[in-house]
């Protein structure tokens, strides 16, 4: 990996999705209008709405960021253009981190976009910083990303990849404590809870939502997050050849 | 004769197929070299051997002296796959410089190998939005932009118009006499005779492997199609006797 490489690749990612101006418009928009409609849901309930859209804001970017690293890397995959990189003198780091990186800017405006709606013109209200939510938001979206990475690769297709959202997302949303708070789950379903990384990214978003400083659970929490980060990463390289067969 | 690529004994299997049984050539540098025979004969695993991205059984193959798909071979190997591969949703510029910025060159780079190829007008349009012949324009400037010393071609000229294809040619020569090894995979039998040396493969099997001029005169035609059809007789003859 050089620093030169790496930021050409991520120029070349983010240039990607600059020419797809519906995919960015959906990205920076979407989750806004999920916020909204949280919003309306939970209409005279301020309290849920602040729980809830809490966490959404920490799920969106995981899930989207997810999807579309996915379909990305298995189109690297399935147009040959992996391929070629391989012939080349990039190096797998450059590829997964300028993915990470790239969709990481990208998860960092989306994050801003709604978490500005959220508390301005929602009245989303935090104990804790805006700026702590934003920054789980993209850690989240950056496991997103290496979650996507690492799926794509048991991917042949898209309709394959875009199944993995449920395999792999869905459960996670399940077991985070939005539906069941942790502590009243079954202990099994405790216990897997407690391996997924989404667990602890909620926790975290918990955590600044409930206290005005930055607890050292939520720290805790953001570094497991982050570990988890660099796991799915190794795995993914683990799962880039530059030999096929 | 120098000798830029060869080829040991090599056996590939893809799937259950054998698709190399015991693969052996040798080719020169700063040469074209024709890797011809019909869809499915290897040409294609051959050269995902020679750029190091095919995963062999046993066998070896050296480009230049060092072991296929070792780093240093990174900096000086071009390699165009048969479907072009290029990303559809950046412009054909923005590809040449993103492939040529792997190589640590500029803008003057990515532009010189897109009028190499003719693309210099359509340069800024987006791939996706491109006709077959200029699509695979794009993937090309894409691996001469970084200047090669071995240039590894599979069926570059599919598709297009016979002025360009002629251009081509002229090109991948004028490659070729700066010192630049291209292996050229076809199987349009009019551009074999461009070669200076061809590789006839035939179910992974080299089957002649000479000058088009010499391949003509051992098999007593003018007319490739014919020598490499009476090759292959001579050597089922042979097989049963």
């Amino acid at each position: 990996m050089t620093p030169r490489t790496l930021a050409t690749t991520v120029r070349r990612i983010i240039g990607q999705l600059r020419h797809d101006r519906r995919t960015i418009a959906m990205i920076l928009v979407v989750p806004t209008v999920l916020i909204a409609l949280l919003y309306f849901m939970f209409d005279g309930q301020e309290r849920t709405f602040d729980r809830v859209a809490l966490i959404m804001l920490g799920v969106f970017p995981f899930v989207i960021m997810f999807l579309i690293t996915s379909i990305a890397m298995l189109r690297e995959r399935t147009t040959g253009t992996l391929e070629r990189l391989f012939t080349t003198p990039v190096g797998k780091l450059d590829l997964l981190f300028g993915y990470g990186i790239a969709f990481g800017i990208v998860a960092a405006l989306q994050a801003l976009v709604a978490a500005g709606v959220a508390y301005f013109l929602f009245d989303l209200q935090t104990a804790g910083d805006p700026w702590l939510v934003i920054l789980i938001a993209v850690a989240n979206a950056v496991l997103g990303v290496a979650l996507g990475l690492l799926c794509s690769a048991f991917a042949r297709t898209e309709f394959q990849a875009v199944q993995f959202m449920p395999v792999v997302a869905v459960p996670q949303l399940l077991l985070c404590g939005l539906f069941v708070a942790r502590d009243q789950m079954a202990g099994w379903l405790q216990a897997i809870s407690d391996v997924l990384p989404l667990s602890y990214s909620v926790e975290a978003l918990t955590e600044v939502g409930a206290n005005v400083e930055a607890t050292g659970t939520m720290w805790r929490d953001l570094v497991i997050v982050v570990g988890a980060v660099i796991l799915a990463l190794a795995l993914g390289a683990a799962t880039l050849r530059r030999r096929t067969p | 004769m120098d000798t830029a690529i060869e080829v040991n004994d090599l056996v590939v299997q893809r799937g259950k197929r054998i698709v190399l049984p015991g693969f052996t050539c040798v080719i020169p540098r700063g040469s074209i070299t024709g890797l011809l025979g019909p869809s499915g004969s290897g040409k294609t695993t051959l050269m995902r051997a020679v750029v190091g991205v095919q995963v062999v059984k046993s066998g070896t193959v050296t480009v230049l002296g060092e072991p296929a798909g070792s780093p240093p071979l990174r900096h000086k190997i071009g390699y165009l796959t048969q479907a072009p591969s290029v990303y559809d949703d950046l412009t054909a510029r923005e590809n040449a410089r993103y492939f040529g910025s792997l190589y640590g060159l500029g803008k003057a780079a990515a532009d010189e190998a897109l009028r190499a190829v003719g693309l210099e007008e359509a340069a800024d349009q987006l791939v996706a939005n491109m006709s077959g012949g200029q699509r695979s324009r794009a993937s090309l400037a894409c691996a001469l932009v970084g200047k090669p010393e071995v240039l590894v071609l599979d069926e570059p000229t599919v598709g297009q118009d016979p002025v360009l294809r002629d251009e081509l040619w002229a090109r991948f020569r004028d490659l070729a006499a700066a010192g630049t090894t291209v292996v050229v995979s076809s199987h349009v039998m009019d551009e074999a005779n461009r070669c200076d040396r061809l590789l006839l493969i035939r179910d992974g099997r080299l089957i002649a492997d000479d000058t088009p001029a010499t391949v003509k005169a051992s098999a007593g035609t003018d007319d490739l199609d014919e020598a490499f059809l009476r090759l292959i007789r001579a050597q089922e003859e042979k097989a049963v006797a």
